[in-house]
């Protein structure tokens, strides 16, 4: 199990948990969700592949109205 | 004649730019977005909130429409910076508005930080329309920074008091020429806007006029041909107040007259 942050909560997951399953697991649609790990963001082509690691921060976020 | 919106390359037919908050509804936003003829809509970043099923809101944006992604949220130049480039690496453009606020009760952009904020994202390429107290020091430096528009607040956000800046936005629109001028914040009636245009502002932006009135396909109709009057009126150059009366018939050959 590893601590990682996510939207500014920590979390505990299973270790070698990638981005595709975390969102599937937060039963997210992945088209609407935008991925930052540590400040850099995480294209969808490369969900799969990016596996979480302890202390990781990650911020999921999408498009709201606004002015 | 040809009186097109030149801004950050492109070319709009609208003066008009609407933001998406505060809509009773996707589908509303939508069809206001579509009946005010807008090319630029604004929107905004946020965490989504693991609790909700979500909402995609750019499912509901027209796809011709040229998308804004503001800063809002952020309270300095960092923060705002770094919302831009997730918005900008994620495939979502390259145009930025830069709201840069860190007082809730009056919302008041912080003009030092978004000058900041200017100064990085255009150099790395952003068209960068920052949101602004009026100030004629400010708006330079912005320019100065590679802003692409200077959008400085009518009054305070969503208050619909009108142009309680309208001293310093007149002073904007005379001394600041190398950009557009958008008058962006308070904005509460279509005539607000037109005056707005009849000073010579080269655009407004709009939110919750529109999106908070009953009827807000109806207000985003009203406030584009607001828009389109005010920009006419400025166009073509009306006649100036006068402090004492002007016949609009001669003075001489009145019937009756002994």
């Amino acid at each position: 199990m590893v601590k990682v942050m996510v939207n500014g909560k920590t979390t505990e997951i299973a270790g070698n948990t990638s981005i595709v399953d975390l969102i599937n697991s937060l039963g997210l649609k992945p088209e609407m969700v935008i991925v930052d790990l540590n400040e850099r963001v995480v294209s969808r082509d490369l969900w799969k592949s990016t596996l979480l690691g302890e202390a990781d921060r990650l911020e999921l976020v999408s498009f709201v109205g606004g002015g | 004649m040809e009186d097109d919106f030149l801004i950050g390359g492109k070319r709009f037919k609208s003066r008009f730019l609407l933001g998406t908050g505060k809509f009773s509804s996707k589908e509303t936003m939508r069809q206001a977005i579509v009946a005010s003829g807008s090319g630029v809509v604004t929107v905004a970043l946020r965490r989504i909130d693991l609790e909700r099923t979500q909402e995609n809101i750019l499912g509901f944006v027209p796809e011709n429409v040229t998308l804004l992604v503001n800063t809002s949220g952020a309270r300095n130049a960092g923060e705002a910076v770094r919302i831009a480039r997730i918005a900008k690496e994620a495939g979502y453009g390259n145009w930025v508005k830069i709201e840069v606020i860190s007082d809730s009760r009056y919302l008041l952009p912080d003009n030092t930080e978004t000058i900041k904020a200017t100064e990085i994202l255009a150099a790395e390429g952003f068209v960068v329309l920052p949101y602004m107290n009026p100030d004629l020091y400010a708006a330079r430096a912005l320019v100065a920074a590679g802003a692409s528009a200077v959008m400085p607040l009518g009054s305070l956000i969503g208050s619909n008091q009108g142009l309680k800046m309208r001293t310093m936005i007149e002073v904007l629109i005379e001394e600041i020429r190398q950009v557009p001028i958008i008058v962006d914040a308070g904005i509460g009636r279509p005539s607000q806007a037109a005056e707005a245009m009849e000073m010579g502002a080269d655009g407004v932006l709009v939110n919750t006029a529109v999106a908070a009135a009953e009827d807000p396909v109806l207000m985003a109709i009203a406030f584009a041909k607001g828009i389109e009057a005010g920009r006419d009126a400025y166009l073509a150059r009306g006649d100036r107040e006068r402090p004492f009366a002007s016949a609009s018939s001669p003075l001489t050959g009145f019937l009756y007259d002994e």
